[in-house]
């Protein structure tokens, strides 16, 4: 599998935002790093799931010719680049080219001219925990400057096999998809069994910074039956509830999901459940 | 046409802006109270120095800032009012005083800081009371004092007043009064701080000042009138003038050129013209010696100073340096950056090596101002030490390239900055940038939402919807709408960038 490559203390770096109001509370600097094992159907950003397999069927479309092939390896020039993205619109792998390999050290560089506005990092995917120890390394870094880390998850990994990861990181903000495992392998194509072991033990651990589950259209027995299970067990901590939107969702997700954003009636209905289950910081967005 | 008759029927004036349209007229045609050398007048001529249409023959200090401590504690014997009982008498008292406070526009530049005057007596009664009383306040200050530059301040402390101001300020929406809230996140609570920033965002006010360099700068009794003009509470400023650098720029030869002959001799020029302005307001126009507010104490002459302003920093640099594309120059270079930093070193130290007969609360001498711009102003000469609209760079990037130049301006400095919806659900995270930006020595930070209809242009604030009332040749209410209106169609002021929810 491609993600297993990534041993080494660089990751490979999808994007790179100096400010976020969206990745966890007050502003953060959030890092993006590339590939999922997760392979959601209603996912925004599919070009963050797979590394480049260097195919080159990008190349020839970049209409500023910031991409080029040397060695059989496809090479992105930043600052040619234009951000259209069509690159990323035409990649047959769901990747992207724009990808840079980086140190925790390079990544410290980027987060230190921004370090007095912001609380702290978040580093989501892609699926960071595919790169724990490059994790581990660059949270040290950011600690010693006095500011926090979060690691944004779709819980595929255990996170108790990391113990020096989970001493260093402020909290886990954890997507809990769907609790039924059938549903959860029909839309993000791998079982749960490790995304509940996870819930459990970062509830138990005080690890858990929020909890994120998506409500999908014409699915209400699987929303209800998740929204259900979390909010009886979450208490304190935040517990997002996503609305679904077909923005940037591929044409499987379409077919399954539908063009339709989740409506706000339905939404409120099982916000008003999590609350009633005693599930103290509900946010609907 | 002749120039009465033009202002007697224009149809988008008020009957009070025409009066005092015509009063600026008749103080046009007086040639000889004020003489001014003709270096000067060919400077001005040639736009390269500025006095921001203060009239020929000054009557009045341009910015006072009347102690209205003093009206709480004693009364006011002018107005024959005695110290106020209880809010309603309080804010009854203010408005009463409010209407005979002058400035450059006619209306008070300086409110008072609300909360610090009424918390006493809102306090003494209930919480609907209060607001009732703090709504006709408001409403009356916005139907009166009906120019944006008229400004209160909130804060630091957190404080029912306080709450209840901001309550009301997004419940009613109005430009008037311009407010600003002093911010010290060591006294300042994060709940109240959050909740200026969402009625901010709403409303783009209140601003927010940086209370610790403030007070480091002028004391605790300093106030943040008309823009963000910082000045001492019982004083205010005499004048602002203001040299437009990027216009100036072009007179040099060369960079040495510039530092060596063009901005020393304008900068003296303007230095010489304001302390002569200075000198007919005090020995002269009889203010001083007339008028209730000095004679009853509410302000003091000699706490006073001078506002030396300037404007195309950001050109000026550009200019010197021969770079044509703004996105390559100031802002985004370092060699253009510091040329900047070694513009305002020069400036501040011909400024501050300049002694004024007056000005004694700043030491006799002037303090530097980053003015906003004025509408005629158009893309020539961006407002003080900004970079240019259209070339935004990231919001880190623009605010942590304003630090470089924010100390200089004891006087007032400040930046515009529009936010997406997404900042609504984010209250923390605007204030996390607000106290990074202000620990790294960002003096004045102002925000609102894209879609607000109350918009900050430059400094001042503006209703869209009542430009859009001018557009259509009918009049509006707040004289400083057209300034907005030409800021808008020259400067391109409401475009500013937008930043989303991941700024990047």
């Amino acid at each position: 599998m491609l993600w297993t490559v990534a041993s080494m203390t660089k990751a490979p770096v999808n994007r790179l935002i100096p400010f976020s109001n969206v990745d966890g509370p007050g502003n953060r600097f959030a890092l993006f790093l590339q590939g999922c094992p997760f392979s959601c159907l209603f996912c925004h950003n599919p070009e963050t799931i797979h590394l480049c397999v260097h195919c080159g069927a990008c190349v020839k479309t970049c209409p500023v010719g910031a991409l080029s092939r040397v060695d059989e390896k496809v090479i992105w020039n930043r600052e040619k680049c234009v951000n259209c993205d069509t690159c990323i619109k035409v990649c047959p792998h769901l990747s992207s080219p724009k990808i840079r390999m980086m140190s925790p050290q390079e990544v410290l560089s980027e987060f230190e001219p921004v370090a007095s506005y912001v609380r702290g990092i978040s580093v989501s995917g892609g699926e960071c925990m595919l790169y724990p120890q490059f994790l581990s390394e660059l949270f040290a870094l950011i600690k010693a400057k006095g500011k926090t880390c979060l690691i944004d998850s779709n819980g595929f990994t255990a996170f108790e096999n990391y113990p020096e990861l989970m001493s260093l990181a402020d909290g886990v903000m954890l997507d809990v998809k769907a609790v039924d495992d059938d549903f959860h392998k029909k839309i993000c194509g791998v079982e749960n069994k490790t995304v509940l072991h996870n819930f459990s033990w970062l509830l138990k651990n005080q690890k858990l910074e929020e909890v994120r589950t998506i409500l999908y259209p014409n699915y209400e027995e699987e929303n209800l039956r998740t929204v259900d299970f979390i909010s009886k067990r979450v208490k304190n901590v935040r517990y997002k509830l996503l609305r679904y939107r077909p923005f940037g969702v591929r044409s499987q997700g379409i077919e399954l999901l539908g063009n339709q954003t989740y409506s706000l009636e339905d939404a409120q209905k099982l916000v008003d459940l999590a609350k009633s289950n005693g599930a103290s910081q509900v946010v609907c967005i | 046409m002749n120039q009465v008759l033009q202002i007697v029927q224009d149809a988008t004036l008020t009957y009070h802006q025409k009066v005092l349209a015509l009063a600026r007229l008749a103080e046009a045609n007086d040639h000889e109270s004020l003489p001014v050398n003709d270096a000067y007048v060919k400077a001005k001529e040639m736009g390269i120095i500025c006095d921001l249409n203060e009239g020929n023959t000054p009557y009045r200090p341009r910015y006072i800032i009347p102690d209205y401590r003093i009206l709480m504690q004693k009364g006011c014997a002018m107005l024959e009012l005695e110290a106020p009982k209880d809010l309603w008498e309080a804010t009854a008292a203010l408005l009463m005083m409010y209407h005979h406070v002058p400035s450059i526009t006619s209306f008070p530049v300086f409110l008072g800081n609300f909360d610090e005057l009424l918390e006493p007596f809102v306090l003494k009664v209930s919480k609907e009371e209060a607001k009732k009383c703090l709504r006709l306040f408001l409403a009356h200050i916005d139907k009166t004092l009906t120019d944006s530059f008229v400004h209160a301040d909130l804060g630091p402390k957190a404080s029912v007043t306080g709450e209840l101001i901001l309550e009301l300020t997004e419940e009613m929406n109005l430009a008037m009064p311009n407010l600003s809230l002093k911010y010290d996140p060591e006294i300042t609570p994060d709940d109240f701080a959050e909740k200026a920033v969402s009625c901010m965002l709403k409303t783009s006010k209140p601003s927010f000042a940086n209370h610790q360099m403030f007070v480091k700068e002028w004391g605790e009794d300093y106030a943040i009138a008309s823009c963000y003009n910082g000045l001492k509470i019982a004083g205010g400023g005499f004048t602002l003038h203001r040299l437009r650098l990027a216009t100036m720029a072009k007179q040099a030869e060369s960079v040495e050129d510039f530092f060596a002959r063009v901005l020393p001799n304008y900068t003296d020029l303007l230095l010489n013209g304001m302390e002569d302005r200075i000198r007919f307001i005090v020995e002269q126009s009889k203010w001083f010696e007339t008028d209730f507010l000095a004679r009853e104490g509410f302000v003091k002459m000699e706490n006073f100073t001078g506002m030396f302003g300037l404007v195309g920093l950001a050109e000026a640099v550009n200019t010197l340096l021969k770079i044509e594309d703004p996105a390559k120059g100031f802002g985004y270079n370092s060699e253009a950056d510091q040329l900047g930093v070694r513009i305002m070193e020069a400036l501040n130290d011909q400024v501050n090596g300049f002694k004024s007969k007056y000005c004694a609360c700043t030491e006799h001498h002037y303090g530097l101002h980053a003015q906003v711009g004025i509408d005629s102003d158009g893309m020539d000469n961006s407002p003080g030490a900004r970079i240019p609209i259209g070339y935004e760079p990231a919001l880190h990037q623009q605010l942590n390239h304003s630090t470089l130049y924010h100390k200089y301006f004891v006087t007032g400095c400040g930046d515009v900055f529009k936010f997406d919806q997404t900042w609504f659900n984010s209250t923390q995270a605007l204030l996390d940038i607000i106290r990074g930006a202000m620990a790294k020595g960002y003096r004045y930070f102002s925000g609102y939402n894209a879609d607000a209809d109350v918009v900050r242009v430059t400094g001042y604030l503006v209703k869209r919807s009542e430009i859009e009332k001018l557009d259509a040749n009918q009049t509006s209410l707040n004289n400083a709408t057209v300034f907005g209106k030409g800021a808008r169609d020259g400067g391109h002021a409401l475009d500013r960038r937008i930043h989303d929810q991941s700024s990047r």
